[in-house]
C-alpha cells in the first residue's frame, strides 16, 4: 500500500502548482485552472485522508468541492467571456475597472 | 424697625439697561438706546435717593441677604448687600454724577457710530461699579472690582479700530491684573485666618486685636496686599501708568470712570478696610507714603503735558494721592470727602474738556486751543468753576477738602504737609496754566487743521468752532454747582463750621484708634489749635493763588518765558516732558524681558519645540511608515495573492516549528 505521505505531497505540489501559477499566469483562464489545480490538490488529501482513516466524510467533502468547483467554473467561465467582449482581453493587468 | 430697602434692584437696574442696549440696541433708534440708558441709570439714582430719604430711620450698618451664594464647610459668601454712611456716600455720587455724564454722553456720542454699544458698556460700568460699593463682604466687592475693570477695558478701547486705543485698553486691564493679584491673596489670607471674608464678621474680630506694632504681622500683610489692588485701579505708584494711556477713550469714560468713580474704588476699598489699616500701622505709613509721593510725581508731569485730557489724567493721579494721603494719616472721612468733592469737579473738568474738543472738532493740543472763552461761554464758566475748585480758592469746593487732609497730614508729619502743599501750588499750576492757555489770549489753531485730525478719530468736525447742545450743558451746570457748594457740607471748625461730613461718616470710622485723643485735645487746646489750623489754612490759599499767579505770568503775560525755564532746566525738563520715562524704563525692566522670554523660550522653545514637534513628529512618523507600505495596496490581485500565499506559507513554517519542537 503507498503510504500516507506520498499522497500529501503530491497534494502539496499540486496545491503549489496551483498557487504558483495562479500567481504568475496573466491569463485568466490559466488563473481559473490554477485554482482548479489548487481545488483538486485539497481534494486528493481529502480522499487520502478518508482512506487512511477509513471514514466517509472526507470523500463526501471531496464531493462538496466537486460540485462547488464546478458551480465556480460555470459562472467563472461566464463571467470571463463577458469580460472578453467588453475588453477584448484577457490579461488580468489590463481589467482594473475597479481600479483607481 | 428697619424697612426692607430692597438694595439689590439698585445695581440690576442698570444692568437691565446694558442687557437691553447690548443685546438689541442695534435695532433701536439713538434716541430708544439713549431712553433706556438714562432711564436704568436715572432710575438707580432715583432709588439711591430714596435710600438716602429713608436713610435716618434705618439701624445701621443695614445688611441685607439676596442669596447663597457659596457654602463651604463654616466658610460661607452670600450675595449680600451692606449699606452704612460710607456707602451711601459712594452710592449717591456714583449714581448721581453718572446719571449726569449718561446725559452728557448723549450729547457728546450723538455723531458717533456704535452709540448703543457705548451706552451699554457705560451702564455695565455702573451696574459693577455699585456692586463694589454696596456689597457685603469682599468677594461681591471683588466682582464688582473685576467688573469695573472689565467696563473700564472695553470702554477705554471703545474706539478699538484705533490702534492706540485697543492697546490702551489692554494696558489698563494688564496693569490693574498685577493690583488685583496683591487683592486676591489679601481674600485668601482673610479666607484662612478669618473664615470669612464679610465686612461685619472680619472687622468685629479683627477689632479685639491689638495692633501691630512691627513692620510685620498677619494684619500689615493683609493691608499692603489690599493697598497693591488700590494701587492698581486707582492709579497710585507704581502703578499708576495706565491712566493716563486710558485718555484714549471716549471723554465721557474718562470724567466716569477714569476721574470720578471707578479710580477711587480704590480709596473706597482702603477706606472701608480701615479697621483692619487701623490695626497695622506700617501698612497705613506706606499708604500715605504712596499717596504722598504719587500726589506729587504726578503733579510735576501734570504741568509739562500738552494734552488737555493728559493735563487732567496726570491731575486725578495727583488728586488720588491725595485720598490715600488722607486715608494713610487715619483721616479717611477727609479722604472720602475729597473723594466726593474731587468727582465733583474732576468729573466737570473732564466734561468741559470733552466740551472744548467737541468744540474745536477734536482738537486735543493745547497749544492749538487759545481765547475761547467768548466762543464758548458756557464750557469756560463752568470749567472756571471746576479749575478754582481744584485749585483750592476758596469757597469752592475742592478747598475744604484738600485743607482737610493737609491739616489731618500736619498733624501726623510735617513732611506730608510740606509735600502736600508743594503739590498744590503745583496742581493750581498747572491747572490755570491749561485754563489760560485754553481759554484766554489769542486763538492758536488753524481751523482746517482739525478737521482732518477729527477724521482719524472723532467724528465732531461738523462746522467751526461752536458750543455744545444743551444736553451737555446741562450736566455741566450741575456740576458746577456742586463743585462751587459741594464742600460746604464739610466746612472744618476752625472755619466756623461744624464740619457735618465727618460728623455724618464718623460711625464707620468712630473705631479709630487715635478717637480718644481728639476728645482730650478739646477746650484749652483747642483755641491754640484752632490759630494754627487757619494759619495752614492761609498757606494752602496762598499755595493755590500763588500757582495761579505763576501761571497767569507765564502763560498770558510773558509767553516766551516758559520756553527759557524749560531751555534752563534742559535735562530735568525733558525728564518731566517725557514723564521721567517710567513707560519706557518698565518696558525695558519688565516688558521686554516678558516679551523676550515668552517668544524665545514659551514661544520657539516649549510650544514650537515640544508641544508642535510632538504632534509634527508624530504625524511625519506615520506618514513614512504608511509611504513604506501603502504599496501593499496595489489593486493588483496576483499582488494580494502573493501576500495571501506568503501569509500562508509563514503559518505553515509556523506550525511545521511548533510541530518540531
Amino acid at each position: 500500500m503507498v503510504p500516507l505521505s506520498y499522497y500529501l505531497i503530491l497534494s502539496g505540489i499540486l496545491f503549489t502548482c496551483g498557487v504558483t501559477g495562479f500567481l504568475i499566469k496573466r491569463n485568466i483562464i490559466t488563473i481559473f485552472m490554477s485554482i482548479e489545480l489548487m481545488l483538486n490538490g485539497v481534494n486528493l488529501s481529502f480522499v487520502a485522508f478518508a482512506a487512511q482513516w477509513h471514514t466517509l466524510s472526507g470523500q463526501i467533502f471531496v464531493f462538496f468541492v466537486m460540485v462547488v468547483a464546478a458551480a465556480e467554473a460555470a459562472v467563472g467561465l461566464a463571467i470571463i467571456i463577458a469580460v472578453f467582449r467588453t475588453s477584448e482581453t484577457l490579461n488580468v493587468d489590463h481589467i482594473n475597472l475597479l481600479k483607481l | 424697625m428697619t424697612p426692607d430697602l430692597h438694595l439689590w434692584i439698585v445695581p440690576v437696574l442698570p444692568l437691565i439697561g446694558a442687557a437691553i442696549n447690548g443685546l438689541l440696541g442695534r435695532r433701536f433708534s439713538r434716541q430708544a438706546v439713549a431712553g433706556v440708558a438714562l432711564g436704568f441709570c436715572g432710575a438707580a439714582f432715583a432709588m439711591a435717593l430714596g435710600v438716602a430719604i429713608q436713610f435716618s430711620s434705618l439701624s445701621l450698618p443695614y445688611t441685607e441677604t439676596l442669596a447663597h451664594w457659596i457654602r463651604a464647610g463654616s466658610f460661607q459668601a452670600d450675595f449680600a448687600f451692606y449699606l452704612d454712611q460710607l456707602s451711601l456716600v459712594m452710592l449717591l455720587v456714583v449714581t448721581g454724577v453718572g446719571f449726569l455724564i449718561h446725559i452728557y454722553s448723549v450729547g457728546y456720542m450723538w455723531e458717533e457710530g456704535g452709540f448703543y454699544r457705548f451706552f451699554s458698556y457705560l451702564n455695565l460700568f455702573m451696574f459693577f461699579m455699585l456692586t463694589l460699593v454696596l456689597a457685603g463682604n469682599y468677594l461681591l466687592m471683588f466682582i464688582g472690582w473685576e467688573g469695573v475693570g472689565l467696563a473700564s477695558y472695553l470702554l477705554i478701547g471703545f474706539w478699538f479700530t484705533k490702534d492706540s486705543a485697543a492697546s490702551a485698553g489692554k494696558k489698563a486691564f494688564i496693569v490693574n491684573r498685577i493690583g488685583d493679584f496683591g487683592f486676591l491673596i489679601a481674600l485668601f489670607l482673610l479666607i484662612k485666618h478669618f473664615d470669612s471674608l464679610d465686612y461685619g464678621q472680619i472687622f468685629a474680630t479683627v477689632q479685639h486685636l491689638s495692633p501691630e506694632t512691627g513692620g510685620s504681622g498677619l494684619l500689615t500683610t493683609i493691608g499692603l496686599l489690599l493697598l497693591v489692588g488700590a494701587c492698581g485701579k486707582s492709579a497710585q505708584i507704581p502703578l499708576y501708568v495706565w491712566l493716563p494711556d486710558a485718555m484714549e477713550g471716549p471723554t465721557p469714560v474718562s470724567a466716569l470712570i477714569h476721574a470720578a468713580t471707578m479710580v477711587t474704588a480704590g480709596v473706597y476699598m482702603v477706606a472701608r478696610s480701615h479697621v483692619i489699616f487701623e490695626r497695622a500701622p506700617m501698612a497705613l505709613t506706606v499708604v500715605a507714603i504712596i499717596g504722598t509721593l504719587t500726589a506729587l510725581f504726578a503733579a510735576t508731569i501734570g504741568v509739562c503735558q500738552t494734552d488737555i485730557k493728559k493735563v487732567l489724567a496726570y491731575s486725578t493721579i495727583s488728586q488720588l494721592g491725595y485720598m490715600f494721603l488722607g486715608c494713610g494719616v487715619g483721616a479717611f472721612s477727609a479722604g472720602i470727602f475729597h473723594l466726593m468733592t474731587h468727582a465733583f469737579f474732576k468729573g466737570l473738568l473732564f466734561l468741559a474738556a470733552g466740551s472744548v474738543i467737541h468744540a474745536l472738532g477734536g482738537e486735543q493740543d493745547m497749544r492749538n486751543m487759545g481765547g475761547l472763552r467768548h466762543k464758548i461761554p458756557w464750557t469756560f464758566w463752568t470749567m472756571t468753576a471746576a479749575t478754582f475748585a481744584i485749585a483750592g480758592i476758596p469757597p469752592f469746593a475742592g478747598f475744604f477738602s484738600k485743607d482737610e487732609i493737609l491739616w489731618q497730614a500736619y498733624q501726623a508729619s510735617w513732611v506730608y504737609w510740606l509735600i502736600g502743599v508743594f503739590t498744590a501750588f503745583l496742581t493750581s499750576f498747572y491747572m490755570f496754566r491749561l485754563w489760560f492757555l485754553t481759554f484766554f489770549g489769542e486763538y492758536r489753531g488753524a481751523a482746517a487743521a482739525h478737521e482732518d485730525h477729527s477724521a482719524a478719530s472723532h467724528a465732531h468736525g461738523h462746522g467751526g468752532i461752536h458750543e455744545s447742545p444743551k444736553v451737555m450743558l446741562v450736566p455741566l451746570a450741575i456740576l458746577a454747582a456742586l463743585s462751587i457748594i459741594g464742600g460746604w457740607v464739610g466746612v472744618p471748625k476752625a472755619l466756623g463750621g461744624d464740619n457735618r461730613f465727618e460728623a455724618f461718616l464718623s460711625p464707620v470710622f468712630q473705631t479709630r484708634a487715635n478717637a480718644p485723643q481728639e476728645q482730650s485735645a478739646e477746650g484749652a487746646a483747642a483755641e491754640t489749635e484752632r490759630g494754627t489750623e487757619l494759619a495752614f489754612t492761609g498757606i494752602s490759599v496762598a499755595a493755590g493763588l500763588a500757582g495761579l499767579y505763576l501761571a497767569w505770568l507765564l502763560y498770558l503775560r510773558r509767553r516766551q518765558l516758559p520756553q527759557k525755564i524749560a531751555h534752563v532746566f534742559g535735562g530735568f525738563y525733558q525728564a518731566v516732558l517725557h514723564k521721567y520715562y517710567v513707560d519706557e524704563f518698565y518696558a525695558i525692566l519688565l516688558v521686554k524681558p516678558l516679551i523676550d522670554g515668552s517668544t524665545k523660550i514659551l514661544w520657539h522653545g516649549i510650544d514650537q519645540g515640544v508641544i508642535d514637534a510632538t504632534v509634527d513628529n508624530s504625524a511625519d512618523a506615520a506618514r513614512g511608515v504608511s509611504d513604506s507600505i501603502r504599496h501593499m495596496q496595489s489593486g493588483n490581485i496576483r499582488s494580494y495573492a502573493s501576500w495571501v500565499a506568503a501569509g500562508a506559507g509563514a503559518i505553515i513554517i509556523y506550525m511545521i516549528w511548533i510541530g518540531a519542537r
